[in-house]
Order: C-alpha cells, then structure tokens, then sequence
C-alpha cells in the first residue's frame, strides 16, 4: 500500500487527510459518539472551528440551505471566544489523537496578535490557521481579498510564534494566486483553500432570502472544479504547501487536489453526510494511488500543473 | 451561546460512529403516510426522542438533490433476530422525503444514530406528575408512539391526543394501541374538528390536572409554539421533541440553531432534539421542514 504520510511545515501526518475548519466539532461528536470516535478518528490533523477574540452566538436561523451536490451554510461563526476556548475546549482537543491546529479570525491586526499569542502559546497547538474572510476594522476592506492587507498582516504578526501559520484562502476573488504570493512573501507557512463561495439563496415559496442573515457561502461537490482551478493556479505560483479542498467526497476528488498541487487535503460538507467520510476518503485514495502503480503522494502531486498553466508564465 | 446543555438530560444512546448500510425490511402506506422499516443489524437499541440521520440510493444523482442526510425519529424500534429493526414514517413533501417514501424491501439505507437527547421520564419533569400526556401533530406523533409504548412497559399511565391537517396528510394512529387516544383534525374528518391543542386545553382545565401533568409534544412549529405557550401559562411541565433544518446531526455543522430563552442558540441535534419549554425563546423555528 502506498505511503500516505506527508511532512506539512514541520508536521508529521500519517496521512493527507484533515478537515475543513467549521465542518467537524470534536468536542460534540464525542458526545454522540463516544470515545470509539477517538480510535477511529477520520483526520491526520483536526482543525477547529474559527475562534474570536469574544463570544459570538451567531447568524439567525434559518442557516442553511440544501442545494443540488451541496450547501449554502450562514452560521455567523457561533464560538466562546479566546478565553472561553482555552478553558473549556482546548482541554478537550487536547485529547484527540491527532495534531491540533486552530483557526482564528480578528478584525484587526491587534486582535489577530491576541489571538495568536494566546493560542500559539500553548503547547496544545501545533499550528494556527488564519481566517482573514473579515474585514479590517480600519480599512473597510476584507484582508483576504486584498494582497496589500494579506501582506501587511503576515508581517505585523508572523513573528509572533515559531508554529506553522496557515493561511486560509477566499476563492471570493479574481486572482487567488496574488493572495497567495502575497501570503507567501508576509512569511505564511502554508495556505488553505477553498472557502465557500459567496451564495444568495431564495425561499422560492416567499422569494425572500432564505437564509437569517441573507447570504452565505456555497460548498459541497458543487464547488469542485472551481476549487481544483484555484488550487492549481496557487500551488503553481507559491513554494510554500498547498492544503486543498472543495467538494471532497472520494478518494479519487481527494487525490485530483494532489495532482493539482495540494500537499494535503481537506473534507468539509462530506462530513455531515458521514461523520466517518475523512476515513473512507484516507482509504480509497490509498487504493486510487496503488491502482495506479504510484508508490507515493509525491509522484502524483502537481501532475495536472503543466497542463493547466502552459499558457501562463509560472 | 452555543453548546449549552440546559435541563439535564437524559441518558442518551450513543451512536457507533460513522453510517451503517441497512436494509429495508418492510413499506406501507397508513392513511396519507409512508411508514417503512429497515434492520439495523449492528446499530444499539435508541431512546425515545433520539433520531436518525438517512440517505438512500439516489441521493446526490439527478438533479443533484437530495444531497443532505434527513432526520427522522424511529416511530418504532424492535431488536429481534439481526439488530434492531426501527421504523420511521413520513410524509413525501420534498426530494428527500420523496426518495424514502418509495423505498421498497431489499433496497439499501445509509443511517446514522442513535443521535441525540431522548425524552425524560415524567417524574423527572415533574416530580408530582401522575402520569404522561402526549400531543402529536402530523407525522409528529412518530417519536411519541415509542416514548407511549416505553411508558406502558414501565406502567406509567398516558394519555395521547393526535391532530392532523385533513384526511390526506393523516395516518400512522394504529402505532398507538393504548386505550385513551384522542383525535383532532382541522376538516373534522376524525374526531374533534379543531386543534389537537384545544383537547390539551381540556386536559390541563384546573390546578389539580395542571400540577400533576407532563406533556410531550411533537408536531408542526406553530403547534409546538401553541403547546409550549399553553404549558407556559399553567405552569405545566413540558418537554418538545422539535425540528430545524440539519446537514450533520452530530454537532458538526451549526445549523439547526434554535434560540435559547436566555438569548443565544442551541444546537437542536446534540443539545435536542427533546428541549424543555423553558429552555427555548420560541419554537417557531424558521426554516423546519424544508
């Protein structure tokens, strides 16, 4: 059987596979589930829901939207807060059997410091993840659309831990690799990508928004080629890894995002049709792999890249 | 907030982890309802209250939906020879349900469950209850017809009262076999013609029946909002088994927020989805039965 294992900025991983941010809670399938959750964890890594420098209690319902091969979701990031998260979850994560990376959104440069330097801190955490989908308290502007603000906010706190930060991308923009370049060059350790994509469902009862809060983010296998596109066209313009995901449900989705540049992948929505799909997909992209005589990730990844950027200097 | 655990709860199943193949073992149709069984054969015996999360043969194909699992609770659950065989019922009313309602024996379900907070027993709703009401509306009264028949194993007395619309979205009353059953319906098709509500009225008439009752509901919205108002007002002692739209079931994806009467959402699959009345701001929850 091929070797599933990969090195992601200093992380040893059994295996590719970790979830998306917002699409698996421990903490609450442990619960459902019991402790046989822990001893067949789905993921080589858990990433946590984003967490905020204070509590938020999130969107009006309804929050989410059922479309055809995925999802429009509009949770409003529900979370404890930094404090409430080191006391009462942090513990809990800890007991996974797996690295724990934690995702962390601010509205400003001085937030994301609190936020870092709390968690990063702590040795409970193997790396953080940066959701810069928000806007800058100061500029208006939403960090991860702008290279400019990605930019200036890597350098204000890049050096504030030696842990692997990861950026997490928006496929919101024109030009995903700018974003990345920019990441890249602010000292990131690796991006992320993709988030939903930006959605206006309509209750076609009422013509009304469906959604509480109006809009919301598109995910599910609907957003697949689009996110394998912005994967490719990042993994080929950073040298720094590349975590990709989008529409996730087989082996086979999980190992086009290796040919397409990703180090490692991601399953989101697929979690919710099966808290066990990370396992399933961990498995059958071994099988993908062996069934192709490949002995390794690294003799498929960035296999698609020539193709798709010929026509693009790299 | 989220996560809240409110009311302590009841001793909930705990679900194997990840989804277990079964296989249909019976359909029918009961009045303007399908009611179809599956064998779980490695699967614990639920409590009354948990649910389900299902998915069938055609999910995700043409058309792309339905894409999501469905929650249901099991309107009957009997281990025999194999597993568990449970039982669920429902009305076809959009792309999933439509894929459930046509199901027929052989034909393969992917469940997930037991999930979540089953019923309480009624002397642990109210200390002085003498006994269970039992108010259903629609294919509402599946989780009440298992929480009735584990009240009779137990001896303690009950009392259901069903309403349904009209004749075409009715059925499933033979799954309660006890001796007092109620009906209402809006067209006056089978017994009172009004709201199932309105003989929870009757019921509660007095403080004597008020003090020693506890009433179990599970229906539409605006009938769980009426029965929680009405137990609300008496000082009766309520639990709801309610709905809100779910892509996970197990905690994963915050959707099934329901307001918390102190401010703030719970999330009705592992926080629910049996609350107490007091727990929630309202059940007219926005967007159920999508």
């Amino acid at each position: 059987m091929a070797d599933l294992s990969i090195d992601l900025c200093g992380l040893r991983l059994e295996h590719p596979v970790l979830n998306g941010s917002g699409t698996f809670d421990a903490i609450a399938a442990r619960r459902a589930f019991g402790d046989p959750l822990l001893e067949r964890f789905p993921f080589s890594a858990f990433v946590s829901k984003t967490i905020t420098p204070e509590p938020r209690a999130g969107n009006p319902p309804p929050r989410i939207f059922e479309t055809p091969a995925g999802m429009v979701n509009s949770i409003g990031l529900p979370n404890k807060g930094l404090e409430g998260f080191l006391v009462h979850d942090l513990p809990a994560l800890a007991e996974l059997p797996v690295p724990l990376v934690v995702s962390v959104m601010g509205t400003s440069a001085e937030q994301f410091t609190r936020l870092i330097e709390g968690v990063a801190g702590r040795e409970e955490v193997a790396a953080v993840e940066l959701n810069v989908s928000c806007p800058n308290v100061k500029s208006g502007l939403i960090v991860g659309e702008q290279p400019g603000e990605t930019l200036l906010l890597l350098r204000e706190v890049r050096d504030l831990t030696d842990k692997p930060l990861i950026v997490k991308l928006t496929p919101n923009v024109a030009d995903p690799a700018g974003i990345a370049i920019a990441a890249e060059e602010g000292g990131a350790d690796a991006v992320s990508l993709v988030n939903t994509l930006k959605s206006a469902p309509i209750d076609p009862a009422t013509l009304e928004p469906w959604l509480g809060a109006g809009r919301g983010g598109l995910s599910g296998p609907a957003i697949g080629p689009i996110a394998l596109g912005q994967t490719s066209a990042v993994a080929a313009a950073v040298s720094i890894p590349v975590i990709g995901m989008g529409g996730i449900e087989r082996g086979e989705d999980a190992l086009a995002f290796v040919a397409a540049g990703a180090s490692a992948v991601a399953v989101g929505t697929a979690n919710f049709r099966d808290p066990l799909a990370g396992e399933r997909v961990r498995r059958e992209l071994a099988e993908s792999l062996a069934a192709r005589g490949l002995e390794s990730l690294e003799a498929a990844r960035g296999r698609a890249l020539a193709a798709t950027t010929a026509s693009t200097s790299t | 907030m989220s996560g809240g655990n409110g009311a302590a709860a009841a001793d909930r199943v705990l679900a194997p982890p990840g989804r277990r193949r079964c296989e249909v073992t019976g359909a029918r149709d009961t009045g303007g309802y399908r009611i179809f069984t599956v064998r779980d054969g490695d699967g614990p015996d639920p409590a009354a209250g948990q649910f389900y999360m299902l998915t069938a043969a055609g999910w995700g194909s043409a058309g792309g939906r339905p894409y999501l699992p469905r929650a249901f609770s099991f309107a009957t659950a009997a281990r025999g020879e194999g597993g568990v065989e449970l039982g669920f019922l429902l009305e076809a009313v959009g792309p999933g349900t439509g894929v459930l309602a046509g199901l027929e024996p052989g034909a393969p379900v992917e469940l997930t469950g037991p999930l979540g907070r089953p019923f309480s027993a009624p002397r642990e709703l109210n200390p002085e209850a003498a006994g269970a009401i039992l108010v259903g509306g629609g294919i509402g009264i599946a989780p009440l017809a298992v929480w009735r028949a584990a009240l009779a194993a137990r001896g303690v007395p009950t009392r259901a009262l069903l309403g349904f619309r009209d004749r075409a979205h009715s059925g499933g009353t033979e799954l309660f076999d006890c001796s007092e059953v109620r009906l209402a319906s809006e067209d006056g098709h089978a017994g009172h013609r009004g709201y199932v509500t309105d003989l929870l009225a009757v019921l509660l008439e007095g403080e004597d029946a008020a003090r020693s009752a506890a009433v179990y509901a599970c229906g539409p919205p605006a009938m769980l909002e009426a029965v929680r108002r009405m137990c609300a007002d008496r000082g009766v002692a309520c639990e709801l088994a309610m709905e809100s739209p779910m892509a996970c079931g197990y905690g994963a994806c915050f959707g099934c927020a329901v307001p918390l009467a102190g401010g703030g959402y719970m999330r009705l699959c592992v926080d629910g989805p049996v609350v107490r009345g007091e727990e929630i701001e309202t059940a007219l929850v926005a967007g159920a039965g999508h």
